[in-house]
């Protein structure tokens, strides 16, 4: 363990920024949190968590793949991926941090996303604890210890001292390039654990229970009435899933430039109307479909591939952005009397 | 009040007017209310609720609602009987299909702006005179219910619901707000301190189509952004300011037409003020043309769709200013 007083966090962040890119959660314009790249002087936010999750840096929302270029009857291809170089990631929750391993099952399996994969080996993830957990947290459901989140380095923020512990071999050989971090005993963050346990078994959404959201139920949950009153209001906007730290769906578009085509990949929203749409018309006729696609992915699909891995962390962000209030909680109990 | 609209929307179900209510239903908090339609006295019962955190604006949902035949109730506040009137104007809702219930609106919280004043893990709310107390996971906190009123409420433009079959409490007077002076605090600005305004602000959007899938003034079938054939359907912005094209057009589309009701900058995940786009154009309309309020009375013609000798020439805009 090694610690640094919060006063010092400035050249703490110019020591790191060093050798990469370093983002840390700052306030934007309207005063809430972004992971922003760092420069002098740039005020970590007190705020519980970013508007926009960490998986943006992995998986960004627009990226390109590859040109073409076609003279006559050559067609030459031209890589055109966007580069990708060292950076570290500080202040994520233990929510976000999850996300990544959620995120990995999809785009590292085979065949892997070089895309993808190379954000990953370039980055390092430094979490940091949660005092503070929203009404809106539920992340205890999947099992997330907000008082320990890992990462490659997990920070603890108590009293006027940041606390660093190093967990994996890319933490260690960054922890070795910052020798203002001092040793210290792990009394502070013991009490901080202790205390930030107490605050989980306070929040009000600490019981919801998904026992049943399996393989097994896949066809009740999927044919249940439920779904036209749950998603009867639903805009088909896409804020849910742009916020989300864990959908990964995406899009593949050209754009013809007049000289050369443009490949690229941009997030898709199961909400939206054109959402998987092939020449023989859209899958998902009314938002209803949409709407079940979702959830379904989320709460039945991703577990039912992914030995019962849930594809949601429990970050709230839907919870508190949703234009209608509509979301995986209100989804998940309302399913559940069905399985009764 | 939260108990008399209850009631009423039971009634109605109850001695048969209607068939479905559209209303508020309760949800895992006090805040986070869904618009959702019930259709017996038990679902009302249970979970209608009519509170200062009810801001959703139902009437966009009037234009499937009122075509499923049967008879639905609506409740409305005056801002949302603007966008109601509005849409009965462009023929876009069956009006023999609805029973408009306006209701008294003292302004409505939201709880992101309770967040925004630092309340973090809020559980409860009480009002103590012109206070909020704010029960959280840390404590109590106060904040001046001013500080949690949506903006659209804060500068409220009208307490007059403008179309309804019935009333419930006082029906109320168009105020005169100082709605505009945010949009002429922009107008006074150099136009490059005004670019980096709307830089600064629109280049947080994610595109998610919040503000549009909400407009009431935004009813297209299907709009031109999601229509692959249209050339312009931009699943990607080429820079993080790409998106104040989206914004722009969708304001120009909406001129005219948009009653300001502010649902566009409630749901703004990224708190855009996506609205002092819509009012300097409800501005313009007004000094250019005269006084004209979207949504105001189902006759007064639109004077961007109406034609009069003395409309301003294409030329006005070098006499207020622009260059050639």
């Amino acid at each position: 363990m090694k610690t640094i007083a919060i006063s010092e966090l400035n050249r703490l962040f110019e020591a790191i920024s060093g050798g990469r890119k370093l983002y840390i959660p700052a306030e934007d314009g309207a005063g809430q949190a972004k992971f922003t790249p760092w420069r002098d002087g740039l005020k970590l936010t007190d705020k519980l968590n970013t508007v926009r999750s960490a998986k943006d840096l992995f998986f960004p929302q627009v990226e390109n793949l590859v040109n073409f270029k076609v003279t006559g009857k050559q067609i030459e291809i031209i890589e055109n991926r966007d580069i990708s170089e060292p950076f570290a990631v500080f202040g994520v929750r233990g929510c976000d941090c999850r996300s990544f391993d959620i995120l990995d099952r999809v785009f590292l399996s085979d065949p892997v996303d070089t895309y993808y994969q190379t954000r990953r080996e370039n980055g390092l993830v430094i979490t940091l604890a949660c005092t503070r957990p929203a009404e809106t947290c539920f992340c205890g459901t999947f099992g997330i210890d907000p008082a320990s989140p890992g990462g490659d380095v997990t920070c603890w923020m108590e009293g006027d001292a940041l606390y660093w512990q190093a967990n994996t071999e890319k933490g260690k050989a960054l922890t070795a390039e910052l020798p203002m971090l001092r040793d210290c005993g792990e009394e502070a963050v013991e009490t901080q654990k202790t205390r930030i346990r107490g605050a989980l078994e306070k929040l009000p959404l600490r019981d919801l229970d998904l026992t049943g959201f399996d393989g097994e139920h896949m066809q009740t949950l999927f044919r249940s009435e439920k779904w036209a009153e749950l998603s009867e209001s639903c805009l088909g906007c896409g804020t849910c899933t742009f916020v989300c730290p864990t959908c990964q769906c995406y899009d593949v578009q050209e754009f013809n430039t007049g000289t050369e085509v443009k490949r690229f990949r941009c997030w898709d929203s199961c909400m939206y109307s054109d959402f998987t749409q092939m020449s023989a018309g859209q899958p998902r006729p009314t938002q209803k479909e949409r709407f079940r696609q979702r959830f379904m992915h989320k709460l039945v699909y991703f577990p039912s591939n992914n030995h019962g891995i849930y594809g949601c962390v429990g970050c709230g962000r839907c919870l508190q952005k949703c234009p209608i209030h509509m979301n995986i909680v209100k989804v998940a109990r309302t399913l559940k009397e069905e399985m009764k | 009040m939260q108990e008399r609209v209850k009631q009423k929307a039971i009634e109605l179900l109850e001695n048969g007017t209607v068939d479905r209510v559209l209303g508020w239903k309760t949800g895992e908090f006090f805040y986070d209310l869904t618009p959702a339609v019930f259709t017996s006295r038990e679902e009302a019962e249970t979970n209608f609720v009519f509170s200062a955190f009810s801001g959703a604006n139902l009437s966009k949902y009037l234009i499937a609602e009122s075509r499923k035949g049967g008879k639905v109730a609506v409740f409305l506040k005056p801002c949302d009987s603007y966008s109601f009137t509005q849409l009965l104007k462009e023929h876009r809702i069956w009006r023999e299909n609805v029973y408009a219930v306006g209701v008294q609106c003292d302004g409505m919280c939201d709880a992101e702006k309770l967040r925004d004043a630092g309340c973090e893990g809020i559980l409860s709310v009480r009002e103590e005179g012109e206070n909020l107390i704010v029960g959280t996971l840390y404590g109590e906190k106060t904040v001046a219910r001013k500080d949690a009123l949506l903006e659209r409420c804060t500068v409220c433009k009208s307490k007059k619901i403008v179309t309804f079959d019935e009333l419930i409490g006082e029906n109320g007077e168009e105020l005169d707000s100082d709605r505009f002076a945010e949009v002429a605090r922009l107008e006074a600005m150099t136009p490059e301190e005004r670019f980096d305004f709307w830089r600064g602000e629109l280049s947080r959007c994610i595109r998610c189509n919040a503000c549009r899938n909400v407009c009431p003034a935004c009813s297209c079938e299907k709009c031109v952004f999601d229509n692959a054939d249209s050339g312009v359907r931009n699943k990607a912005a080429a820079d993080s300011f790409e998106e104040k094209l989206f914004h722009i057009i969708r304001a120009f589309h909406v001129a005219g037409r948009c009653t300001d009701c502010g649902e566009c900058s409630r749901v703004c995940p990224q708190h855009i003020p996506l609205h002092l786009l819509n009012r300097k154009f409800i501005k313009d309309i007004n000094e250019l043309y005269g006084t004209y309020q979207a949504g105001a009375d189902p006759e007064t013609k639109p004077p961007l769709t109406d034609y009069t000798v003395s409309d301003c020439e294409p030329s006005v805009v070098y006499e207020r200013g622009g260059k050639p």
